[in-house]
């Protein structure tokens, strides 16, 4: 696609871009009380991606995120992992969660429960493995 | 609250995740794999230990009470299971170290490998249907990927069939987990057994029995294994022995599981059927076995009488029967991957899967040979070996049944495996080596690790026949359980 003849659909997305990631940030942390959670919040950053791969080019998605998305579902997969184990450490059954109300600096009292690290997990796992599939299809060319 | 239960899978998937930041230090994945493979031997022996001296152990994931949370279980049959699987799946490991070739290695081999053993060891572990499924995917998904890993053309045909065949029979689980939860509102395994029975096994419950026989009979190659001789021969050898001696029995597992304790309860309409298509399983897998000249398909059709063997002592529903199941699978586990692993060996050394083109290989690999010859009779069930006990404790409990046409298909069966892997012997290894240059996919391999990996299995193949005496207690204790469907349900329920 030559550079310029998309100047609106670039122009746009770089707006839209972060209005998606905002609304994923909200999906992934509302999860716990209202619809939401880590499965839809990784598929709507990988949609932001996208688009940003679509209105630019997959360099330009390469730059924005600079790591291996394999990396980074190996990472997600760590880390859910890794908050089951945790309980193991406490004498407790697998994947058994603990929570606590916080009083954070800006948000007070907050309710704080470690099924939100397990949700980080799934959602650079979902992220990881949207984004390879795409940039794999994509490049395959 | 046993955190001992869930190792099996946790190990695993945490090599798995790991292998994948490493992927071009293929060194240092067969290290922590190696590693891993030997510790999960470890772990498996454990529960064996902790299940014979106090009965039936439970894990409650997130500490949430049966029938509302996942429970891990472990009876003996589970317990056992895993042990021979872990067994098998260090030696394939091995096996793989010198056979599988840099390229794939460098492609998450490994991991997929991992996946593999973590989707079969929960598939054994989990006491909840629902979770049964999920695991069977982990474990598909990875054999989806072992099946087309290499891009080969051979493996690129036949993998879309196996694909669409397993997409299938999982659609077909889901449907029949869905029905049988509209159908009685549980989906923990003991919480089902239990409300079954109340409502009386009939009508309805029934249909989704046969619902659930069809799809684990797709997975397992009992009756409906169209799929498997074309597909099993695809990957490389590594992967086939991990197929032919876990997939087939994750399948055959469930099969038992299901019908012994979720579906007991009418076994006058269940287990005819499942005799029947054990009864055609063993001869069509006989005849397959006894018909053809290249050693891919004679080793696959082999795997399929053996499902047919389990199937049938399912079916005898006796005490005898169950115990013979237990052995059976165990001996089946342990003596496919030896199969797998002598038949690629086998290849490699003849450098041909034609039984046309070999012959004269005993001068050259006189270990190899006996080796096969070992196996050989330990697949047809000759009695100091491992599939003696089994076969005669089956038999017998099909006796006691008066099921005397599919006792006499069984023996036939027997005669019929032995024909198949002797005629691969007589051939490949007596007469003449035919002319040609079999030295150069040798001079690739290395025969040492694969050596090592065949005596390991053998020596467990041979132990287990020759210790039969002393794996009967463990054994006899897992029919126990998979005869009374209550002891299970009240070890689950209880707390």
């Amino acid at each position: 696609m030559p550079k310029g003849s998309d100047i609106f659909l670039q122009n746009v997305s770089k707006i839209v871009v972060f209005l998606v990631l905002a609304f994923a940030l909200y999906l992934f942390f509302t999860g716990h009380g209202s619809p939401g959670g880590g499965f839809i919040a990784g598929l709507m950053s990988a949609g932001a991606l996208l688009l940003l791969a679509l209105a630019y080019d997959i360099e330009t998605v390469r730059k924005v995120v600079p790591f291996d998305f394999k990396l980074i579902t190996a990472i997600g997969l760590l880390i859910a992992l890794g908050t089951g184990t945790g309980a193991l450490l406490f004498g407790q059954p697998f994947l058994k969660h603990a929570f606590g109300h916080f009083d954070l600096p800006l948000l007070g009292d907050t309710e704080l429960h470690t099924a939100l690290i397990f949700d980080l997990g799934v959602y650079l796992a979902v992220v990881g493995v949207t984004m390879t599939i795409l940039l794999t299809i994509g490049e395959d060319r | 609250m046993n955190n001992l239960l869930v190792l099996p899978v946790l190990l695993p998937m945490a090599i798995a995740v790991l292998l994948m930041f490493f992927r071009t230090k293929t060194q240092l994945q067969r290290v922590i794999g190696l590693l891993g493979g030997i510790a999960n031997v470890g772990i498996a022996a454990t529960i064996v230990l902790r299940v014979r001296e106090h009965g039936i152990q439970t894990l409650q994931l997130g500490g949430w009470a049966p029938p509302y949370g996942i429970v891990f279980v472990a009876d003996m049959f589970a317990a056992l299971l895993v042990l021979a699987a872990s067994i098998t799946g260090l030696a394939v490991l091995i096996y793989s170290f010198s056979t599988i070739g840099q390229k794939r290695e460098e492609h998450y081999y490994y991991t997929f490998f991992h996946f593999l053993l973590v989707g079969v060891y929960g598939s054994f572990l989990t006491g909840d249907i629902f979770n049964l499924f999920v695991f069977f995917e982990v474990m598909l998904i990875s054999s989806y990927a072992l099946i087309t890993l290499g891009g080969s053309k051979k493996q690129m045909r036949e993998a879309p069939k196996y694909l669409l065949i397993n997409i299938l029979s999982s659609t077909l689980f889901v449907a029949a987990v869905a029905y049988l939860y509209a159908a009685v509102g549980t989906l923990n395994m003991a919480h089902l057994s239990q409300r079954i029975a109340e409502a009386g096994q009939g009508g309805v419950l029934n249909v989704i029995a046969v619902l659930f026989l069809v799809v684990f009979s797709l997975k397992a190659g009992l009756f409906l294994f169209f799929w498997l001789p074309g597909s099993y021969a695809a990957p490389p050898f590594a992967v086939r022995a991990l197929f032919g001696a876990l997939l087939t029995k994750v399948g055959l597992y469930a099969i038992v599981r299901t019908f012994t304790l979720i579906f007991p309860y009418d076994s006058s309409l269940t287990h005819t059927w499942i005799g029947g298509m054990a009864a055609a399983t063993m001869i069509l897998g006989g005849i397959g076995a006894a018909a053809y000249r290249d050693i891919p398909r004679i080793l696959n059709y082999n795997v399929l009488i053996g499902v047919g063997f389990v199937a049938f002592g399912l079916s005898t529903g006796t005490r005898d029967g169950m115990e013979g199941v237990v052995f059976y699978m165990l001996h089946d586990i342990l003596s496919k991957g030896l199969m797998f692993v002598l038949g690629g060996m086998l290849i490699a050394a003849a450098g041909t899967d034609r039984l046309d083109g070999m012959g004269g290989l005993i001068r050259r690999r006189p270990g190899l040979g006996w080796m096969f010859f070992i196996l050989a009779l330990a697949l047809a069930g000759i009695p100091p070996l491992s599939g003696f006990a089994g076969k005669v404790l089956i038999v017998r409990g099909g006796l006691e049944d008066g099921m005397l046409t599919l006792s006499l298909v069984a023996l036939a069966s027997s005669l019929l495996t032995l024909y198949s892997i002797i005629k691969i012997f007589r051939e490949a290894f007596w007469g003449v080596e035919p002319q040609t240059e079999p030295e150069a996919e040798m001079s690739k391999a290395r025969p040492g690790l694969a050596n090592v990996s065949a005596v390991l299995l053998l020596l467990f193949v041979i132990g287990l026949g020759v210790g039969a005496n002393g794996v009967y207690g463990p054994v006899s204790q897992a029919g126990e359980t998979l005869a009374d469907p209550s002891l299970y349900i009240e070890a689950v329920l209880k707390e």
